[in-house]
């Protein structure tokens, strides 16, 4: 039963992979700026899920607060890149 | 503290594993469609329900785990279904200013 468990969790941790390697694909091809934006920014999420995902297997508190500052930080960035392509500069 | 019984572990796992399943699914949408307006819609499924699902079974491993009450992966919760719509609502913005400073023709209305 562990091992059973111990491979759901390995193949939740490939699926969120998985997610940021799309993720990534997207950033690359992105025909243009807000499409990468917005790739960055579920990247970015997915980066978030998979160390919960590992916090849950380890059992520290350690990852909770990584995955705390990105959450954070994907919101600045996202909002702060948004502000850059609509004007041309961030802080006006 | 107390073991967690192993149907418990079993059921958490699923849910993580659901999550997953359900944030690939997102970004296989990010990946597919055409156009960015399209598009905008699709990491939205990993950002409400996934990261509900994952970060729900998180909480619920730690508080099965010690024994009491571990609330913090609601916070990161809150956190990202308040700021997602923001940041999102953003971009679409930008997206929109850009297109029609262009004369690009596909815009929506």
């Amino acid at each position: 039963m562990a091992s059973v468990i111990d491979w759901i969790y390995f193949g939740a941790q490939f699926i969120l992979g998985l997610a940021m390697l799309a993720g990534c694909w997207r950033v690359v091809r992105g025909p243009r700026a807000q499409d990468r934006v917005l790739a960055l920014d579920s990247v970015y999420l997915s980066a978030m899920l998979l160390l919960v995902t590992f916090g849950i297997r380890s059992g520290t508190v350690l990852y909770f607060e990584v995955a705390l500052v990105l959450g954070a930080l994907s919101f600045v960035t996202t909002a702060t890149l948004a502000k850059f392509l609509m004007r041309g500069e961030v802080i006006e | 503290m107390n073991p967690m019984p192993e149907w418990l572990q079993l059921i958490i796992a699923l849910i993580v594993f659901a999550g997953a399943l359900i944030t690939l699914i997102g970004t296989i949408g990010l990946v597919r469609w055409a156009s960015f307006y399209q598009r905008i819609h699709a990491p939205t499924l990993g950002s409400s329900l996934g990261a509900a699902l994952i970060l729900l079974a998180s909480s619920l491993h730690s508080s099965f785990g010690s024994g009491r009450p571990v609330l913090h992966e609601v916070l990161i919760l809150v956190f990202i279904l308040v700021t997602t719509p923001v940041t999102l609502m953003l971009l679409a913005r930008a997206t929109l200013y850009r297109d029609r400073s262009e004369g690009n023709p596909r815009v929506p209305r």
